[in-house]
């Protein structure tokens, strides 16, 4: 069984490197279909890097009446911090709020002397609440609304939440965000497809002119793990070359978006590329040996029948 | 050894093999003559299993072989060694590695290919091409390895399809006498050929087919 196996192996190097130019084309097009494969996993993180932007700046914030007690406010982001959907709460006092104000407005004079001429605090502390979902949102806002603002005793210490002026907007972001999901696991889903296709099709040419030399070991009695053996060996070999390819190409590729793109991407691809080398590497890697592999025993296959 | 019980192949419209019924005992040398689709090599392809009949049966000693299961078929192959016109040798592998293909495929082990090639390869005088590739040879060394290679499992039965149809006066008389040392060493030959003057230098038992029927069969044929 080693030795068989030696032999096969054996068998698949020494095809390859007699292949001459049908294996460089398989190597190519192997090369072609791992780059949009790379292609896909780097967009895929570009995109949901966006779109987890994007979600970021979505939260809603509970302004609190000028005055209202801190410890009610405090008991409040507590019972916030209790529920599932909450993901983050900062709390902003009528101090700090003031101060930000302030500093915004640093180069307004009439502004800041209006301030002054009052003498007192005109802001109120705020809380600033994000949810883990973006639909999330809705709940938070009526569980604010319930019953239970009456029993923490809250209810009379806000002044307004801000969730109903943005409910448009998040409603908007979160159909965008699910439909660019979709959109971009299908576009993915498809390009991935073809990719598989043509692939497979080369290889499958590869063998076909092989197809009478089958015919030669079947008849001298070779079994047919034997036969299509070195073809399986020959298109993992494929597979491990279009990888390091692969690689090598988009080393400089994601260093040129990383320089030039970075601004207009959100995220730095080449930083991206380099610290998940090693699991970009092992998917395309397995996906290469994989794709070749198959591509081959089904194709050899075909003329193994008798 | 083999036996054909009314064999009948049809491919469409046309009948390959009509009716065919005959019997080779071993350590003969059987050649089997006719024109161009006559079904001589419709004939070799039922005894390999390479083609199945439309009706009858094929026997290899007991084991009907149309019968049999892929693994069964593959050991059975390696019972039978086999020659053809177009010499069928594995382009993509030289002289010594198309023989230690065969021997692999039969389960032998490292140490018995590398002794037995070389050997083999000067029984055909090709000691010295031992590293060609077959289209860096003529057309009668490129037959002569493909006995080689039928011949180095010691087979019980060689198949030679048309061997000499592709060859020179000289090397066809090297291959016919070959296949004759061949069967002198007690394999059975099965040869088809066209060729009038092989079977007079053969001098063996010819059956003769038209139309893919067998409309003679005489012991010592000339």
């Amino acid at each position: 069984m080693i030795i068989e196996l030696k032999r096969i192996i054996k068998a698949g190097f020494i095809n390859f490197t007699r292949g001459g130019l049908v294996s460089w084309a398989a190597v190519l097009v192997t090369t072609i279909t791992l780059s949009v494969i790379t292609t896909i996993i780097l967009l895929q993180a570009v995109l949901y890097f966006s779109l987890s932007t994007i979600r970021d700046k979505v939260d809603v914030t509970i302004y609190f009446n000028v005055g209202a007690p801190e410890d009610q406010i405090i008991l409040l982001e507590e019972s916030l911090k209790q529920l599932p959907e909450v993901a983050e709460i900062s709390y902003i006092s009528a101090e700090e709020a003031l101060r930000v104000f302030r500093e915004r407005h640093q180069n307004d004079y009439p502004t800041i002397q209006a301030l002054d001429e009052l003498g007192e605090n005109p802001l109120g502390a705020s809380l600033n609440v994000k949810a883990k979902e973006i639909n999330q949102y809705e709940s938070i806002a009526n569980f604010l609304k319930s019953d239970n603002m009456l029993v923490l005793g809250s209810a009379n210490i806000i002044d307004k939440v801000n969730y109903h002026q943005n409910k448009l907007v998040i409603d908007r972001l979160t159909s965008i965000i699910s439909g660019a999901q979709k959109l971009g696991f299908l576009v993915t889903l498809l390009l991935i497809i073809i990719s598989i296709i043509i692939t497979f099709n080369t290889i499958r040419l590869t063998i076909f002119i092989v197809k009478d030399e089958i015919g030669v070991m079947r008849l001298v009695g070779a079994s047919k793990m034997r036969i299509n053996g070195p073809f399986m060996v020959e298109g993992a070999i494929y597979g491990v070359i279009s990888t390091v390819i692969t690689m090598v190409i988009f080393w400089p590729a994601t260093a040129w978006f990383g320089g030039n793109m970075t601004s207009f991407l959100g995220l730095n691809m080449y930083d991206y590329y380099l610290s998940n080398f090693f699991q970009i590497f092992a998917i395309i890697l397995l996906s290469g040996i994989i794709l070749g592999m198959v591509s081959s025993f089904f194709a050899a296959r075909k003329y193994l029948n008798k | 050894m083999i036996y054909f019980n009314n064999v009948t192949k049809t491919y469409n419209d046309s009948m390959a093999l009509d009716d065919v019924t005959f019997t080779v005992t071993a350590g003969e040398f059987v050649s089997v003559v006719g024109h161009s689709g006559a079904g001589k090599t419709t004939l070799t392809k039922m005894i390999l299993a390479d083609d199945s009949p439309t009706e009858g049966t094929v026997f290899f000693e007991s084991i009907n072989i149309h019968k049999l299961k892929n693994n069964d078929l593959t050991k059975l192959r390696r019972r039978i060694g086999v020659v053809f016109q177009d010499f069928k040798l594995l382009p993509n592998k030289t002289a010594y590695e198309n023989i230690a293909f065969a021997m692999e495929a039969a389960g032998k082990t490292d140490e018995e290919i590398a002794a037995d090639v070389p050997h083999v390869l000067d029984l055909v005088d090709l000691g010295n091409k031992i590293l060609h590739f077959p289209h860096q040879m003529s057309g009668g060394e490129q037959q002569r390895l493909a006995i080689a290679r039928a011949i180095i499992n010691q087979p019980e039965l060689i198949i030679a399809d048309e061997p000499t149809g592709n060859l020179d006066p000289v090397n066809t008389h090297e291959v016919v006498q070959i296949l004759k040392k061949i069967n002198d060493l007690g394999t059975t030959v099965i040869l088809t050929t066209h060729n009038r003057g092989v079977i007079d230098s053969v001098a063996k038992r010819v059956i003769t087919m038209e139309n893919g029927k067998v409309v003679r069969d005489t012991k010592n044929g000339k």
